[in-house]
């Protein structure tokens, strides 16, 4: 008798180096234990509601306007971070200009400071009677306590993954097409719209997606420069520490499940334009 | 005459003022804010505000979470690592991109989930009251918190870092008669020693400086259940500003501490941290 070949399904492709099992296994035990089982509870836990209990708890009018300001005023940071994120990665890689590494290494402030930081610093920052609010005050700009300061807090949190996510692309960039371009008579506005652009397009999208993600659930930087006042500049993740204070446990988890399921359809979404621009190059 | 790549005076001009202007009003300023306000009736006062007892106790507090999340999560880095990088099986990718997911959850979602399950109206809540243990409103929550929102910070510096550096060494030294142990602690420990202290720092600083998660399971107990940055926002709400502000530019002294060290790691050792390839 022959040996069976060894055709069979295999899920594991055998290896000399030890430790496999004990080290997948606390991977996967882990895993499991600390993230996917308790997201599970977080899918779970609505349903005892029903369907109708459910689309009333999310239809409520005040977690709607909640819902509409986290993911309206991520998407507006979201762009306003594209903006400016796409001018400092392409001078941070591009110019030489005095203090570049110092601000280079501040980017990085926004993950590195704590958010509750972040928050009453903008807080101050940006009340009537504070080094920015006092001046745009007298312009007759309330940003602090409305939703614009909610905005202005999901900048600050968002910066860091546009620039961070451009700033290889630029890097690796080369001179090569650029340089085809000028030869070929384009101008050099020219060449930056339609030969640089295009190809930092990808990346820019994908900043900007993780920057919003960020954004849609951020707490800690907005609840103290939001103001929080009910139907104006409430977010949604605040909503859900309420409900959870009033022991309305079902009523959180839906807030959290849609949040959740519109975060990752947007993600998804953003994956496919990035999937469709990237066969179009 | 400037070449044809290079972009005018006044293009030039525009950007490095305008990466300047944001820089220093979004991240200058705050960060300034922190400290003016910390040492505005005097450094006393900023003192005394750091040194009184519910301080004290937040302090100490958000020290003991950090020293119990931080390991089990490097634990659990080096684990995936070491099972992702150095074998071959079905469901890797999608192994890695789990491992990826608490950071696309909101922060506040990571504390409810635990208060789902542990809460008092949570999946094991009456069994937990029965025997009296307590995991909300007290540091196992707080705990489980922090671990959930620092959980891919060492697997995802690791993963792509060994991956890279391949299992010649390994396999060599495992040919050789050396021991799994002796193995990972002699070939592939000194390989990964940087990237490694990489991922722990800013697994650190997040531990250290998380809100929202912890706010969801700590119910704000002075003394008790508040770290830092929950004391932070309760001295913040009572008026306290000084007070607030003080323990914030602790935690704001914290944040420029791990920048440097991280920019100091990008710099001296780029090749041997994964995160500065993607620079």
């Amino acid at each position: 008798m022959a040996a069976i070949p060894s055709t069979a399904f295999r899920w594991r492709e055998p290896g000399v180096l030890p430790g496999f099992g004990l080290s997948l296994g606390f991977t996967v035990f882990y895993l499991s234990a600390i993230v996917l089982i308790p997201l599970a509870a977080l899918l779970i836990r609505p349903w005892e509601l029903g369907w109708v209990g459910f689309w009333e708890a999310v239809t409520a009018p005040r977690v709607l306007a909640s819902l509409k300001l986290s993911f309206g005023g991520a998407a507006i940071a979201a762009l306003v971070n594209a903006v400016f994120g796409l001018i400092v990665a392409w001078a941070l890689v591009r110019y030489r200009f005095p203090f570049k590494r110092l601000v280079d290494a501040l980017v990085d402030l926004p993950f590195a400071l704590p958010t509750a930081v972040a928050g009453i610093a903008l807080s101050t920052l940006y009340a009537p009677n504070g080094w920015l609010g006092a001046p745009l005050a007298a312009w007759g700009l309330k940003v602090a306590y409305t939703p614009l300061g909610v905005v202005v807090a999901l900048v600050f949190i968002g910066l860091p993954f546009v620039v961070r996510t451009l700033q290889p692309v630029i890097s690796e960039l080369g001179a090569e097409a650029e340089e085809a371009a000028a030869t070929l008579g384009a101008s050099r506005a020219q060449t930056l719209i339609r030969v640089v652009f295009p190809a930092l397009a990808p990346a820019l999208l994908t900043g900007t997606a993780l920057a919003f993600a960020r954004a849609v659930g951020e707490y800690g930087s907005v609840i103290f420069i939001a103001g929080n006042l009910p139907m104006v500049s409430e977010i949604a993740p605040l909503l859900i520490v309420i409900k959870l204070e009033q022991f309305d446990y079902a009523g959180a988890a839906a807030i959290g499940v849609v949040m959740l399921a519109a975060s990752f359809l947007i993600i998804l979404a953003l994956n496919l334009v990035q999937s469709l621009l990237a066969t179009r190059r | 005459m400037r070449k044809p790549t290079e972009d005018g005076p006044i293009v030039r001009g525009v950007c490095v003022a305008l990466t300047i202007g944001f820089v220093v009003l979004f991240l200058v300023m705050p960060l300034l804010t922190v400290f003016s306000q910390a040492l505005d009736k005097g450094v006393e006062a900023a003192l005394d505000a750091l040194t009184n007892p519910d301080s004290l106790s937040a302090i100490w507090l958000t020290l003991i979470v950090a020293a119990i999340a931080v390991p089990l999560n490097l634990l659990f880095g080096v684990s995936a690592a070491w099972a992702i990088a150095k074998h071959d099986f079905r469901g890797k990718s999608l192994l890695v991109s789990l491992v990826d997911l608490p950071f696309s959850v909101s922060p506040v979602i990571a504390g409810l989930i635990y208060v789902l399950i542990f809460g008092m109206q949570g999946w094991l809540g009456p069994w937990l009251r029965e025997h009296d243990v307590q995991i909300i409103f007290a540091l196992p929550g707080l705990v489980l918190a922090t671990i959930f929102v620092t959980f891919p910070f060492v697997a995802r510096e690791l993963i792509p870092l060994m991956t890279d550096q391949g299992r010649d060494e390994e396999e060599a030294a495992i040919s050789l008669g050396a021991s799994g142990l002796q193995t990972f602690f002699r070939v592939t420990l000194p390989n990964i020693k940087w990237g490694l202290l990489y991922g722990v720092l800013l697994c650190n600083a997040r531990a250290m400086g998380e809100f929202g998660a912890v706010s969801v399971v700590s119910g704000h107990i002075r003394g008790q259940t508040n770290t830092m940055p929950l004391h932070v926002e309760v001295l913040y709400n009572d008026y306290q500003f000084v007070g607030a502000f003080a323990v914030a530019s602790l935690l704001a002294l914290l944040a420029i501490v791990t920048l440097v060290l991280k920019s100091l790691l990008e710099w001296r050792f780029a090749d041997e941290i994964a995160a500065a390839h993607r620079h």
